[in-house]
């Protein structure tokens, strides 16, 4: 559940955070609202441009774009088939739509784009930047603290989860499709909040008493530099002239 | 259960982003500082329950919970539901950001929900405690199934065939689901029921 994306030296990483989540929003939005395959497929060679801009390793990025190739192989086989508009053959009694396989080539190129750009541009960083580079751009603080300490605690309450599974486990638990396996499993879920909630009171009690300021400070210093304006221009320039091109097609 | 990237319209993603930030902003007034950490360790602990595979015959079917978390903190459990959809984002790369506000929207509005529905019979009595667990349960995955639907049928009516097939298959999830959270919540209520009341403005 590791992220390893996050610590590297290459140029992405280097970068201020907030540049990275400002161009992150700005072109992921960019992509998702283009209208044609060909300006998706640019959004999707930036995306690629990107990640190697950020030594991205395919090895890394393989496990986790896997769940989306899954998801697109399903759109595949289900948007051509149950689409009812441009039938362009009868396959066994399917009616095979030009619409649904256009859509499906859309969604494949856009999905791609956006989830690359999101893992070069905001999964290289670690999360504490993260929450920093947030609070500087005014996201209220309570949702700051909340990404930051639940990002915390996630990997303590998974091991808590372990050990409860691996307790059922030695006392022969064996899962299956019946009544007795849910309602373990929905008891060891209640244990899961039990524990996570006496450790909140636990964790609290220790953070005020360590003169908690309602604030977490990181240690990542990220030197101001002339590559985080040219950065920035140069993919709002990106976004700006492929979404002119997207409109300006639309409108001719 | 959530929408990947580069399915939905403009109109259906900004609405989406928009309801999102409406209804953080309500959740975090709800929340002081005092209750932040309690928060964020449910938080915390609604994404790893969500690592949690449950066997449904011959296929195994991943636990949501959202409806515990909804009945634990009410409203604050959009902000909860919400940090630990960027988590899985950051961690998984399960969707990216153009459809965080929408999928917020599919699991943590019917969470928000079924706290309002069914929040006042817990506790009440044993039978009482696990047939509102129960229908939180399958309600909050019902909801969810039927928001993505009409998320997707919002962009284009084309999708209608897929999305009503989505909320067929999802029927055995529901049972299942409203079975564990029925459990769950007769458990909490019998071994810590403070975790219950606690924070809980009703």
């Amino acid at each position: 559940m590791d992220n390893p994306f996050e610590s590297g030296t290459s140029f992405l990483h280097g970068l201020d955070p907030r540049i990275r989540i400002m161009c992150a929003v700005f072109l992921s939005f960019a992509a998702a609202l283009s209208h044609y395959p060909q300006v998706a497929g640019a959004y999707l060679i930036l995306g690629m441009g990107l990640v190697r801009l950020g030594r991205i390793s395919w090895q890394n990025l393989k496990p986790r774009v896997k769940p989306l190739l899954w998801f697109l192989v399903m759109i595949w086989i289900f948007l051509p088939l149950t689409f009812s508009q441009e039938i362009i053959a009868n396959i066994g009694g399917l009616n095979l739509s030009m619409a649904g396989i256009r859509l499906s080539i859309m969604i494949t190129l856009k999905s791609l784009a956006i989830v690359l750009m999101f893992t070069a541009l905001i999964a290289t960083m670690p999360m504490a930047s993260l929450g920093k580079a947030m609070h500087q751009l005014h996201v209220p603080d309570k949702l700051v603290f909340l990404l930051l300490m639940t990002y915390r605690y996630v990997f303590v309450i998974q091991e808590e989860y372990l050990r409860l599974l691996r307790a059922a486990r030695f006392r022969g638990f064996s899962p299956g499709t019946n009544l007795h396996s849910y309602r373990t499993y929905a008891y060891l879920a209640g244990m899961l909040f039990v524990r996570a909630s006496m450790r909140a009171r636990r964790v609290h009690q220790a953070m005020l008493c360590r003169g908690f300021d309602r604030r977490f400070y990181t240690l990542d210093v990220y030197s101001p530099n002339r590559w985080n304006l040219l950065f920035f221009i140069a993919m709002l320039g990106a976004g700006f002239g492929i979404t002119l091109i997207d409109m300006l097609w639309m409108y001719s | 259960m959530h929408i990947s990237e580069g399915v939905l319209s403009a109109p259906v993603l900004v609405t989406g982003a928009a309801v999102t930030a409406g209804f953080t902003w309500l959740g975090l007034k709800r929340i002081d500082y005092d209750q932040m950490v309690h928060v964020a360790i449910l938080a915390s602990a609604f994404f790893v329950a969500s690592l949690i595979h449950v066997n449904i015959g011959p296929s195994s079917v991943h636990l949501i919970l959202n409806g515990v978390v909804g009945l634990l903190l009410g409203m604050a459990a959009f902000p909860a539901i919400l940090t630990a959809l960027v988590l899985q984002a950051l961690l998984f790369q399960y969707g990216g950001l153009t459809a965080l506000g929408v999928n917020a929207i599919i699991m943590a509005l019917p969470a928000v929900m079924v706290h309002y529905l069914f929040g006042a019979m817990v506790g009440k009595s044993a039978a009482m405690t696990f047939t509102a667990g129960f229908l939180s349960g399958l309600v909050s995955v019902l909801l969810s199934c039927i928001l993505l639907g009409a998320s997707l049928w919002a962009t284009d009516a084309q999708f209608l065939k897929t999305s009503l097939a989505i909320i067929t298959a999802h029927v055995p999830v529901m049972i299942v689901e409203g079975i564990v959270t029925g459990f769950c919540i007769s458990f909490l209520v019998r071994v810590y029921p403070e975790i219950l009341f606690k924070g809980n403005r009703r």
